[in-house]
């Protein structure tokens, strides 16, 4: 149905996270990264970002691999782990947001863990972020690692008393056909599912775009400009999902799950 | 297909025409589901329900495969019909190369004309072919099986190993599937698989899929004449339209979050993943309500069957393998359209239309060519010598 929900912007082309309550500053997010509000729909609360926003201080690690960052001398400060820094901090004014990355190119989910392990025990971060799945469809690792490795690391999180949000794999028009992610998207919804915390359905976000035309993910320009819009709504569109699932009372919109 | 003309013509009087009609409806869903981003995939059966089409055409290749040579293996002897299985089997391998030789073009030409700084992760799929040597050698040992390459591998060898299964089946049908379903058990038990290169292991494990070739078989040996009562069963109707529907919902949860609380968290413990590699208990029952609706609407001998609406189908579902083959290539092609030229949804109809219309121009062609064989003088001797088929 998703396919069928792209196909009609008019019926929902709503910046997700409009239903943030009132008396919250936040920026507006440009047009170009509106999407339809389905497509971020999240049912799961971040208690721990809620109360780290409270006390003031908002400290997010991003684990991932290549499509975490850009190529370039700029790369870093283009990609969306520091966009993401910004958008949090212009919409939580007052609070000290500070993002770190633990990314590198080509690693599956398994070859991240030690490292998020190390991250998180060391720096006991209030989120983390997880991009990951790419890598591993790429390889086609089996699924059950997959999952397996997925388990691990949010447990290393959540042990270490961090929320955690799942990033899934970029929608890619040219590979799309090379690269079976199904499986693996698969995956990464189910353990989000399992442990209730957020998926950020970027695989989405990125072909609602492409179909919509607001931005050309199929040309094979060497320029960093599409790029470095992308990453930029990405930050964006991932602030509004940790603040609306950081809000009290839980996710936006609020759905039941039982 | 080309097993002995003389015996397929005997065959033809009973041929089961559902059989050929649901293996090309499987094979045009087949089809659509390998298009990324289609509207006409909305379609197919693996948005409803927890089984899709590869189900159906492995129960039917397994049917398939027991009728034709179970009667070989009986008349003939169990050498003459394991010569002529491995026979097949040699000719899908063929097929299977074909289509990985298709799929290095396409990679070729990604390579060629791809380069953006968004996706460099994603270039790394282009890594295989910086190391042809390795690459090519697994893909002939079926070890590495490119994106929507798995269904052919799997029919190699649930065919390569058919022969002994079909030797039990004939003498002792129960006890053939109890094996069968043993060695599904274990598998699951035990994680067996076969390994895959460069990592993991089968997307279709044919440890767990051989369960639906032999139960095909098994349906095709008098399985079907022994289960008819319970098949037409009100009961058993009743329940198969209950568990499609239960499942329909289920699959409507993972598409609407807002539905989520159809699932309860204590059912869904239980029934997630649904697996697809090890083929989920839960996609066999899938499956098999399908078919007992199927068989209920559709019953053997009913003469509808044989109206020009059914035809394409039926035609398409007698050269299965030609037309799966010529249906993945399509979907390349297809993919190909709608991201070098098109991809707004009138065009994606039109693909997926068109994709279709020529799996039934091709298979049309294959019967007009069959037809000739079997009608037209028997070739000179001079050409069986050359290499011609008999």
């Amino acid at each position: 149905m998703r396919g069928v929900v792209a196909a009609l912007p008019g019926a929902a082309l709503l910046c997700a996270g409009l239903a943030l309550g009132p008396g919250l500053a936040r920026a507006e997010t440009p047009a170009d990264c509106r999407v339809a509000e389905s497509q971020l729909e999240n049912s799961f609360a971040l208690p721990r970002v809620e109360k780290a926003i409270a006390d003031k201080r908002l400290d997010v690690l991003i684990v991932g691999a290549g499509s975490s960052q850009l190529p370039g001398a700029k790369g870093t400060v283009q990609a969306y782990p520091a966009r993401l820094q910004n958008a949090l901090s212009e919409k939580l004014p007052g609070v000290a947001v500070k993002v770190t990355t633990d990314v590198k190119s080509g690693r599956t989910a398994r070859d991240m863990l030690p490292g998020l392990k190390a991250a998180v025990a060391a720096a006991k971060p209030a989120l983390v972020v997880w991009q990951t799945g790419t890598v591993d469809a790429l390889r086609i690792v089996e699924p059950e690692d997959f999952s397996a490795a997925l388990v691990k690391g949010v447990n290393a999180a959540k042990d270490a008393g961090s929320d955690v949000v799942l990033m899934n794999m970029q929608y890619s028009p040219r590979t799309e056909s090379l690269i079976a992610l199904g499986n693996y998207a698969e995956s990464m919804r189910w353990v989000a599912l399992q442990f209730e915390i957020p998926l950020f359905d970027r695989f989405h976000v990125m072909k609602l775009w492409n179909e919509l035309g607001t931005f050309d993910l199929y040309s094979d320009t060497k320029k960093m400009d599409t790029a470095e819009r992308v990453h930029d709504c990405i930050g964006r569109l991932l602030a509004d999902l940790i603040i609306g699932a950081a809000q009290p009372g839980g996710a936006v919109p609020p759905i039941e799950v039982k | 297909m080309k097993e002995a003309p003389i015996q397929a013509a005997a065959l033809t009087a009973e041929r089961d025409l559902r059989l050929d009609l649901f293996r090309g409806l499987a094979l045009w869903l087949i089809f659509l589901d390998h298009i990324p981003s289609n509207i006409v995939n909305w379609i197919t059966l693996r948005n409803y329900g927890f089984s899709d089409a590869t189900e159906i055409f492995v129960f039917i290749s397994g049917y398939t495969a027991a009728f034709v040579y179970g009667r070989a293996m009986r008349e003939r002897g169990f050498v003459v019909a394991t010569a002529r299985v491995l026979k097949r089997t040699w000719q899908i391998y063929v097929a299977h190369i074909f289509l990985f030789a298709i799929y290095l073009a396409e990679i070729s030409y990604v390579a060629q004309s791809f380069d953006n700084p968004l996706y460099g992760e994603e270039m790394g799929i282009l890594d295989f072919l910086k190391q042809p040597d390795v690459t090519i050698m697994q893909a002939l040992l079926l070890k590495f099986k490119p994106v929507n390459m798995d269904v052919l591998p799997l029919y190699i060898v649930l065919l390569g190993f058919f022969p002994p299964m079909l030797w039990l089946l004939l003498r002792n049908a129960s006890l053939a599937l109890a094996v069968s379903g043993a060695l599904y058990a274990l598998m699951w038990m035990f994680g067996w698989n076969f390994p895959a290169y460069p990592d993991g292991s089968w997307v279709f494990n044919p440890l767990a899929w051989q369960l639906l070739f032999v139960l095909g078989a098994w349906c095709a040996l008098g399985g079907v004449q022994r289960l008819a009562r319970f098949i037409s069963s009100p009961v058993t109707i009743a329940l198969a339209a209950v568990y499609l529907v239960a499942c329909f919902a289920v699959v409507m949860t993972w598409y609407f979050p807002r539905l989520a609380f159809l699932v309860p968290r204590a059912v869904a413990d239980v029934i997630y993943p649904i697996d697809k590699t090890g083929l989920d208990v839960l996609r066999i029952l899938h499956f098999l309500s399908l078919a007992v609706i199927a068989v209920n609407l559709v019953p053997f001998g009913w003469r509808g069957i044989k109206s020009p609406v059914f035809r394409p189908a039926i035609v398409c579902g007698q050269h299965s393998l030609e037309i799966f083959c010529l249906g993945v290539f399509l979907s390349f092609a297809a993919h190909f359209v709608l991201t070098e030229i098109s991809s707004r949804i009138p065009v994606q109809v039109l693909c997926s239309l068109a994709g279709i219309l020529l799996m039934v121009a091709a298979a049309e062609l294959l019967s007009w060519y069959k037809n000739l064989d079997r009608k037209g003088p028997r070739p000179p001797v001079q050409a069986d010598l050359a290499g011609g088929e008999i």
